[in-house]
């Protein structure tokens, strides 16, 4: 069975992939899992320079799902390339790293920076976190800032570029297809959804940040639904992601549309996931017949149909 | 490395309307686990709760030489408390371990403080263990609300564990927290010692400006809101001093969750 997929020229041996923000920068978790076995690893969203980050609370859980304001706690680029990659290259991990920048110059050095760094082989472009106030997210809430930050990195690395869409817009195709205009090699979708919980008894939010990002099966519908429109939209491949937490979840996500996903508050709950999800592909696969993983890729069938009866 | 195990509830001892033990069958992680580490939790299939919670473990389960499981002493809070709270023998309840780093075990001379507020008693029964195959001398101050949530104070005897009792309505021992007689002690203490401390917040804090006051190490044990044990989320961080005066987020799972006390922030 073969369930390689193709992002740009970016040959991944299967559409599993660790989402950003949910997987450290893929070390902490090289103990645990094989991370070669993982067709790549998101790294957490990097600046140029370390970053602290929100106070806690930091995360909340909601039903179905968790509330994050992290806020982009990291080492920065530079550290990331000297501490952390050396790992990953010797442990044969697929590196996607997630980019920030609160100006546009910030994403080009960034992007410049990792560009000649042997082991880098995508950049993913956060435009899309909610919940920091400067850079990222003003760029990815219109069409303009989205072509401007992807045709600005597009002209500066030949690597896969891949910007990372934000669902707290009206029309998310339209960022998709505004991404591809500028040269993107795929769209990512969808970041998590700005929403906010507060504690009834002390009237607190219960986040320092008072809102942050709801992920997990919460918002899995919504997730497919918009990876669906974005197919629709571009002819670059789409990468889903939105509350995965087991095979059926990926294969729904890949008949929307999505060429690969990514897991990430699912594998809070259970870092052994990977294998269970490979396990279940390739039972599906066997069941229905198929050889190749990436002919599922929106296979979604929405013709109208006789309706069958089924005696009983 | 840690290992995942859908551990069989062995049984299920209420010790009161908020406090049980429960016994797991989980001898993978028990037999690797060390004073101080924690497991991640989930009861339940379902997605509510939705993530694991992290236990410190309580006790190392041991039958006819070999090792069993491990018990986790909870206290009911929210859902998976609850849940923990209600199960019975033959449930399964999904656990990951073991985590975090362990305490640093002080050999004698030196002598070992526990201080333990409520439920923070939780890594205390390993600690004991541990200790004293090393023949250190080990007290235990150990504070609750009233005198019926002071729970094991036999075990701990039988073990040669000075007790040192306090309860907030002064039922049994000195009346107040945990430090009135803390720090009646710290200021008596001749030789060398290490205060260990597992509990709220506050009081971690207290203990460990206590035991700095009187020149004491201290090593604390946080718990802070956790979204995988693994150094995954960045959720649960907490404030350390850094070299150059400044301070620094570290994630308490992989960085703690026993930290010197000298070395946090407390905010």
């Amino acid at each position: 069975m073969d369930l390689s997929v193709r992002i740009g020229s970016l040959h991944l041996r299967n559409p599993l992939m660790a989402a950003s923000g949910c997987y450290g920068y893929g070390v902490e978790y090289a103990d645990a899992v094989n991370l070669s076995s993982l067709g790549a690893v998101v790294s957490k969203g990097l600046f140029l320079k370390p970053r602290e980050g929100h106070p806690p609370e930091r995360i909340v859980e909601t039903p179905s799902g968790m509330l994050n304001a992290i806020g982009l706690q990291g080492i920065g680029v530079h550290r990331y390339i000297a501490e952390k990659l050396p790992e990953l290259r010797r442990l044969g991990a697929t590196n996607i790293i997630n980019i920030c920048g609160s100006t546009l110059d910030e994403y080009v050095e960034i992007a410049r920076v990792l560009s000649d760094v042997d082991g880098v082989h995508a950049l993913e472009i956060n435009i899309s976190c909610p919940n920091i106030k400067e850079g990222g997210i003003t760029f990815g809430c219109s069409l303009h800032g989205t072509f401007d930050v992807v045709s600005a990195i597009r002209k500066v690395t030949h690597l896969p570029v891949i910007p990372k869409l934000t669902p707290n817009v009206t029309d998310v195709a339209s960022i998709a297809k505004a991404a591809e205009e500028a040269g993107a090699d795929a769209v990512s979708l969808v970041n998590t959804f700005l929403a906010m919980a507060i504690d009834v008894e002390t009237r607190r939010p219960k986040l320092s940040n008072i809102v942050g990002g709801l992920s997990g099966p919460a918002i899995r519908p919504i997730a497919v639904r918009m990876v669906y429109e974005c197919r629709r939209a571009v002819k670059i491949p789409v990468i889903g992601m939105g509350g995965i937490a087991s095979a059926t979840d990926v294969l729904e996500f890949m008949i929307a549309g999505a060429t690969a996903v990514q897991v990430g508050t699912a594998n809070f709950v259970d870092p052994f996931i990977w294998t269970k999800l490979l396990d279940g592909i390739e039972r599906y696969m066997a069941r229905h017949h198929l050889t190749c993983l990436s002919d599922l890729i929106g296979s979604i069938d929405t013709s109208t149909r006789e309706k069958q009866w089924v005696s009983s | 490395m840690p290992v995942d195990v859908e551990a069989k509830v062995l049984r299920n001892t209420r010790l009161s309307s908020d406090y049980n033990i429960i016994a797991l069958e989980a001898p993978e992680i028990a037999s690797l686990v060390e004073p101080g580490q924690f497991v991640m939790v989930k009861p339940g299939r379902g997605s509510d709760p939705l993530l694991r919670r992290p236990f410190s473990v309580f006790e190392i389960l041991r039958s006819k030489g070999r090792i069993e499981g491990l018990t986790l002493l909870s206290k009911r809070v929210g859902v998976t408390t609850q849940m923990l709270l209600d199960a019975v023998e033959g449930d399964t309840v999904s656990c990951l371990g073991p985590l975090g780093r362990p305490f640093v075990t002080v050999d004698p001379p030196a002598q070992a403080w526990m201080v333990a507020g409520g439920v923070g008693l939780a890594p205390f029964a390993t600690l004991t263990e541990a200790l004293r195959e090393r023949g250190t001398t080990t007290r235990l101050f150990y504070g609750a609300r009233t005198g019926g949530e002071l729970f094991h104070l036999d075990w701990f005897a039988s073990q040669g564990v000075d007790l040192v009792l306090s309860t907030e309505d002064g039922g049994t021992g000195d009346r107040g927290r945990v430090t009135v007689p803390l720090e009646r002690e710290l200021k008596r203490a001749t030789g060398a010692l290490t205060v260990y401390a597992c509990g709220p917040e506050p009081m971690l804090e207290a203990v460990a400006r206590l035991a700095a006051a009187h020149g004491r190490p201290s090593q604390v044990s946080v718990e802070r809101v956790m979204g995988c044990g693994m150094g995954g989320c960045y959720s649960c961080v907490i404030s350390m001093r850094d070299a150059g005066g400044g301070h620094h987020y570290v994630r308490s799972c992989i960085g703690g969750p026993v930290f010197a006390g000298a070395d946090l922030v407390w905010d």
